[in-house]
């Protein structure tokens, strides 16, 4: 067990694409953080280079108190859980689990012991003497996690494990992924393109984008305060929705669409607003609202998601199936629920926010005087 | 369902008429006397001499010296087949293991070199080849034999195509466990190739038997015949005074063909999976 600091590392890569670009995060002992963006963002590279398996072309990486960029990935003192488990095809389960314990010379006595362990932890203790072939997905996963287990690491990493299973026996593995992770306290890096594992893993979140890092937080303060557009629409599902909107003294004009708030005179007059779609809802009589023409609806059971347009422009809302719809709804947001971000650089405008307060007395203060 | 008609099996019958009957003729016609097959040309029934004609062609000695025996052909001939097959699957995966998974200058232009010698038949080579085997004192050796033929461009070619298709997750893997190149090879690479080799053993194995102008080039001591130039010697060596031992040549074409018919049905379980299998 051991903390990881990562500093300005980069990736350029032979014909000078810079895959990762001056890339900093510092994670403490036994701590669970989620490498999340889109495909191409670097971050399985990032992962790689913490691995061994990418050289570090700047930057350095420590793993305790130790400075690893030129030290062989076996001596690194991680394990490493792939997509497509990598799992030995001609080993038994057994011999999978044992390999890298073998190479490090540790005895028999010993290997048995840890793998015996691993097994029972992961309930894989009946099929230790099967191929992988004769195994199913979860179970190549968890001998995949099992692999792992065995070398007790200083860290686990991560590089989307989750992504071959089918959508059911991704959440039960979600969950024993994070409760391994706790009950052995191991330092873990995870990489994921799905939100909602990055959301439910992570002690701490790590949003990235073409190389870069947009945001590093906990999950609930990346999902209630994004730093940028790009963050609002990759965490949360259904994606932020994300509109133009001009501001005139108190009033946002969504082209023909208006709300009107007197706290909003901080902002500039260009802006984007963001709104998730289960902070809309039907507006009562006589409150302000936005007209949505509704286009089609998906039922989710719990809720309803609601696509349609303001003024032309898409626009999701996740209401309540026991609403009645008709083509045109109304709908009305707390004023404290819109995010406002930058028309150019899309950053969260931060001291508008303070203004507006994401705080729920302020909230609630705001919604009266609008309302 | 396809239901299979007469006309079907006719079909099918003329194919293994066509395949299995001059087979049938050899094996038939080499348990006559040479006197009958002589007088009475190519025969398709059993005539007494069967044991007689192939204890003779196994064991009797014969040749110029008077020293070289059919059972003595036949290990050379294994020996050839088996050294030929062997060493090539040893060296062309190495070789392609090279190529796949170091990255050195040139790789692709390398690989490329060895591809080409695909259109490069053995007789294009061979007096160059000779020269230096004799230069080096190796003529009339298993050693002359076997290692000048080794280099295969086919052999590094498909083990290249099969280490390609091998995920590249698995040498991760292997490396954050602790493998390192040598150990990735004996303990992930070989195994996994299994079939494989069986595929390239089978190909190389019967090609190798059935060398006939690299032997009769390299070996001019009798010791050293394969079974496919004895069968021509048979028949060379006796014409003049003598009519020539066509049982005998006949017996020894039979003898010749089994190993590698053996080999075939052996394997073929392990060959068909080797060049059709692709779940790794």
């Amino acid at each position: 067990m051991a903390a990881i600091n990562i500093t300005n590392v980069s990736k350029i890569y032979a014909g000078g694409v810079e895959a990762v670009k001056s890339v900093s995060i510092d994670i403490a002992d036994g701590e669970f953080i989620v490498l999340g963006g889109p495909s191409g963002c670097g971050k399985s590279t990032l992962l790689r280079m913490v691995a061994g398996l990418e050289a570090i072309s700047q930057g350095t990486v420590e793993i305790g108190d130790r400075v690893i960029n030129d030290v062989e990935p076996a001596e690194r003192d991680i394990a490493m859980v792939f997509q497509n488990y990598a799992l030995y095809p001609h080993m038994t389960v057994y011999n999978n689990l044992a390999y890298g314990l073998k190479n490090r010379g540790t005895p028999k006595a010993e290997i048995d012991a840890r793998v015996a362990e691993a097994a029972r932890m992961l309930e894989i203790e009946q099929y230790l003497t099967r191929k992988p072939r004769a195994l199913s997905g979860g179970q190549r996963q968890r001998v995949a996690m099992g692999r792992a287990i065995v070398r007790k690491p200083a860290a686990f990493l991560f590089d989307e494990p989750l992504s071959n299973l089918d959508a059911k026996l991704r959440v039960t593995m979600r969950g024993e992924i994070k409760q391994l992770q706790k009950r052995l306290g191991t330092t873990s890096l995870y990489v994921t393109h799905d939100q909602l594992e990055a959301m439910t893993l992570a002690d701490r979140l790590v949003v990235l984008n073409g190389g870069r890092i947009e945001q590093i937080g906990r999950p609930l303060d990346v999902y209630h305060t994004p730093a940028s557009t790009f963050v609002a629409s990759f965490i949360g599902s259904p994606a932020m929705n994300l509109l133009r909107a001009t501001r005139e003294g108190g009033r946002l004009h969504f082209g023909s669409q208006v709300l009107e708030s007197d706290r909003l005179s901080a902002l500039p007059t260009e802006l984007t607003i963001g709104i998730r779609a289960e902070d809309l809802r039907v507006a009562r009589a006589g409150e302000q609202s936005l007209a949505m023409k509704v286009d089609y609806i998906e039922e989710l059971g719990a809720q309803r998601l609601v696509h349609g347009r303001l003024d032309g422009k898409k626009l999701t809302a996740a209401l309540s199936p026991e609403i009645e719809l008709s083509d045109t709804i109304a709908l009305t947001i707390a004023p404290s629920r819109l995010h406002f971000f930058d028309v150019t650089t899309g950053k969260r405008l931060a001291k508008a926010l303070d203004g507006l307060g994401g705080r729920r007395e302020v909230a609630s203060t705001l919604e009266a005087a609008i309302g | 369902m396809y239901r299979t008609k007469f006309f079907d099996h006719l079909i099918l019958l003329s194919g293994v008429f066509i395949m299995v009957g001059p087979l049938l003729v050899a094996l038939m016609t080499s348990s006559h006397e040479a006197a009958d097959i002589h007088r009475n040309g190519l025969s398709i029934l059993p005539g007494g001499h069967f044991i007689e004609t192939y204890e003779t062609v196994l064991t009797r000695e014969g040749g110029f010296t008077g020293k070289i025996t059919g059972l003595r052909m036949m290990m050379n001939s294994l020996i050839l087949g088996l050294g030929f097959a062997a060493g090539k699957i040893l060296l062309s995966m190495l070789a392609a293991y090279a190529l796949v998974y170091f990255r050195f200058r040139f790789a692709t232009v390398t690989f490329w070199m060895i591809f080409t010698t695909l259109l490069l038949p053995l007789e294009v080579r061979i007096l160059p080849s000779y020269e230096v085997m004799n230069s080096l004192h190796l003529t009339n050796t298993y050693t002359g034999l076997i290692v000048p033929l080794l280099a295969s461009a086919t052999g590094t070619f498909y083990f290249r195509q099969f280490f390609k298709s091998i995920p590249d997750e698995l040498l991760e893997a292997a490396r954050i466990d602790g493998a390192g190149p040598f150990k990735f090879f004996v303990d992930v690479i070989v195994p996994l190739s299994k079939t494989m080799m069986a595929a390239i053993f089978i190909i190389m194995f019967v090609y190798g038997w059935n060398q006939y102008l690299w032997p009769t080039l390299m070996t001019t001591d009798e010791g050293f015949f394969t079974l496919v130039r004895g069968i021509k010697q048979i028949l060379l060596v006796w014409v003049g005074s003598n009519i020539p031992d066509y049982n005998e040549a006949f017996a020894l074409a039979i003898l010749a063909m089994l190993p590698p018919v053996m080999i075939v049905m052996i394997f073929q379980r392990w060959f068909i999976k080797g060049l059709t299998e692709s779940d790794k």
